[in-house]
């Protein structure tokens, strides 16, 4: 049985269309991205998926159960990490996880065993008698996992779960994520605006304009560009790419200042075309493809432009 | 306290196995999760303390001392202003603390803490319960410690009065704090319960008997039909209970007050959870 199901959906808030027509499966334990520039319908789709906001057309199954009839079912399966904390400030780490025991149907003795060693697995244990408040920012992140996790979740949700980490934090995030997904077949489920970070999951699904425009794994997708990737920068770069393609039969993608273009051989290109128009280009840089080249493929814009869809 | 920089390598990330079945939820536990939080949280943060109770013993013994003299209640035979006017300031006592605790939800809901709760297994009804349930325990503490100070005005209720005393704020509680969840649960500004605080609950608490007896007219109407109004009455008869200090001719009977409470608290329950089930992007403001 697949993880996550999502058949057909859409999401409309007031003022604009979030989510058009996304379809799309997870795995069961697979770690799985939701790759995308903010206003893409990632968060939306957390937020469907989490239970939070009702589902306006469209089906969602969470280990089989429809999170429209069995919200019920899916809430006892999923752990749920928020983008903003969801720790009691005023509370002690201790106090935080007991309740959200409590809230779960956990107590007594099975509660504290569990508590414990999720405090002493994220490396928090010694902190447990302290308020939230006096935990720096990379600790509150893990009580927020151990308290999403406390009730040993089926499928774990988080929305940009790096974010306000400082780098060795993510690395330890990411670390703990394996783990969970190695040893207890934990499905993992994350929204990101970092292109390094979705990378790292199994596969990932490129959100744009509230549609999913791409989905594979990081490794397939890049091979999907293929060759190399050359950005020239150039003070009229529409005239260039004008120019390129006239003379070499080249054809790219003009993104502000830059444009993009995908060739084998990158390398051989480069003193090719810096030869050809010398005046013309300010730099020129080749790299292997990225997922920003794959972003760019299927959109045509940049990763950072805004993207998102008429009203 | 330095930061672990690398996670411990455990041999296990947890003793939690999700393939075992999944958690079952117990909705009163879930509900007593709610409330000791509230408690707690209110334990430590001393300025709500001062704020829900200094103000009104403030301004009864302002208006008390003030009023001594110059004000004698019709009706009220040899009682002073001062006394008059204790079961009101009970009263409101209760109402600040509920408005208080019950803006809450806006906090939580902007901090980050509902959510967590919006997606948990419990019936909202749970979650409505202990929210009330904790925010009637604060309520409560803090009336029953002002209650105290009726010895040193020389009411001394029976002791069966004491106690339906504390059954009774109990219940005027729950009733305050669930109509102040209604009206808070939709707003997303503690701004804009400030409106709604001095335009209605206090407005609600002025005309209830609480500063001066049943007057005439179209103030009697409203009055009348002012939950409120039975509130207060109930305290008063209860710290009268066994007393010969005669109380306003037209005060309710304390079946009628009790009844009237019950079925004011049964209502902004009810109103609760119906506006806390109703699941829409409002649940994210």
């Amino acid at each position: 049985m697949p993880a996550i199901e999502v058949a057909n959906v859409s999401y409309r808030y007031p003022q604009r269309q979030a989510l058009a027509n996304v379809d799309l499966t997870v795995n069961e334990g697979e770690i799985f991205a939701f790759l995308g520039p903010n206003g893409g319908g990632k968060t939306t789709l957390f937020r469907l998926l989490a239970t939070l906001v009702p589902l306006q057309e469209g089906s969602i199954r969470i280990f089989g159960s429809d999170v429209r009839t069995q919200a019920d079912h899916v809430r006892r399966r999923i752990g749920v990490v928020f983008q903003a904390p969801s720790l009691d400030k005023k509370l002690t780490v201790a106090e935080n996880l007991k309740y959200q025991g409590w809230l779960y149907g956990l107590s007594g003795q099975t509660l504290r065993q569990r508590s414990q060693q999720m405090l002493q697995n994220l490396g928090v244990a010694d902190r447990a008698g302290d308020r939230v408040e006096t935990l720096s920012g990379g600790l509150r992140r893990r009580v927020e996992l151990a308290k999403a996790c406390l009730h040993g979740p089926r499928l774990l949700l988080m929305d940009e779960p790096s974010t306000g980490l400082d780098p060795a934090a993510r690395i330890d995030l990411w670390q703990y994520l394996r783990q969970l997904r190695d040893r207890q077949g934990v499905t993992i489920v994350l929204t990101t605006h970092l292109l390094e970070e979705a990378e790292k999951a199994d596969r990932l699904a490129i959100m744009a304009a509230g549609k999913v425009v791409a989905l594979d794994s990081p490794d397939n997708l890049r091979a999907e560009v293929g060759g190399d990737a050359i950005t020239v920068a150039a003070a009229d770069v529409v005239a260039l790419a004008a120019e390129i393609e006239a003379k070499f039969g080249l054809r790219g993608s003009v993104l502000g200042e830059t444009l993009r273009l995908h060739e084998a051989s990158g390398h051989e290109w480069i003193p090719r075309l810096v030869e050809a128009f010398p005046n013309e280009i300010r730099s020129i840089t080749v790299g292997k493809p990225t997922l920003e080249d794959v972003f760019i493929a299927r959109t045509g814009h940049r990763f950072g432009d805004d993207v998102s869809l008429p009203s | 306290m330095t930061e672990p920089t690398t996670l411990p390598n455990e041999p296990d990330t947890g003793v939690v196995s999700p393939a075992a079945a999944p958690v079952q939820p117990r909705p009163v536990l879930a509900a007593a999760a709610l409330a000791s939080r509230e408690f707690v949280r209110f334990i430590r943060q001393p300025n709500r303390v001062v704020g829900a109770v200094g103000q009104p013993v403030l301004f009864w013994l302002f208006f008390g001392a003030g009023f001594h003299k110059s004000l004698q209640i019709p009706g009220s035979g040899q009682q002073d202003y001062l006394e008059y006017y204790f079961p009101g300031t009970l009263v409101l006592i209760l109402l600040f603390t509920a408005i208080f605790t019950t803006i809450s939800v806006i906090e939580d809901r902007r901090e980050g803490f509902l959510q967590s709760v919006l997606v948990s297994p419990i019936p909202r009804w749970a979650m409505v319960l202990g929210k009330l349930a904790g925010a009637t325990a604060i309520a409560v503490a803090q009336g029953g410690l002002f209650l105290l100070l009726a010895l040193t005005i020389g009411v001394t209720p029976p002791w069966w009065a004491w106690l339906s005393l504390v059954g009774f704020l109990v219940l005027t509680s729950l009733a305050l704090t669930g109509l102040g969840f209604v009206l808070a649960w939709r707003m997303d500004s503690v701004q804009g319960f400030h409106a709604v605080m001095s335009l209605f609950l206090l407005p609600l608490w002025l005309l209830s008997g609480a500063l001066f007896p049943n007057p005439a007219g179209w103030l009697a109407a409203i009055t009348t039909v002012n939950p409120v109004t039975y509130a207060v009455a109930g305290v008063r008869r209860l710290l009268y209970a066994d007393s010969t200090v005669a109380l306003p001719a037209d005060l309710p009977s304390l079946p009628w007050c009790v009844a009237v409470t019950a079925a004011f608290a049964l209502v902004t329950f009810a109103a609760s959870c119906k506006v806390a089930g109703t699941r829409t992007t409002g649940d994210l403001l």
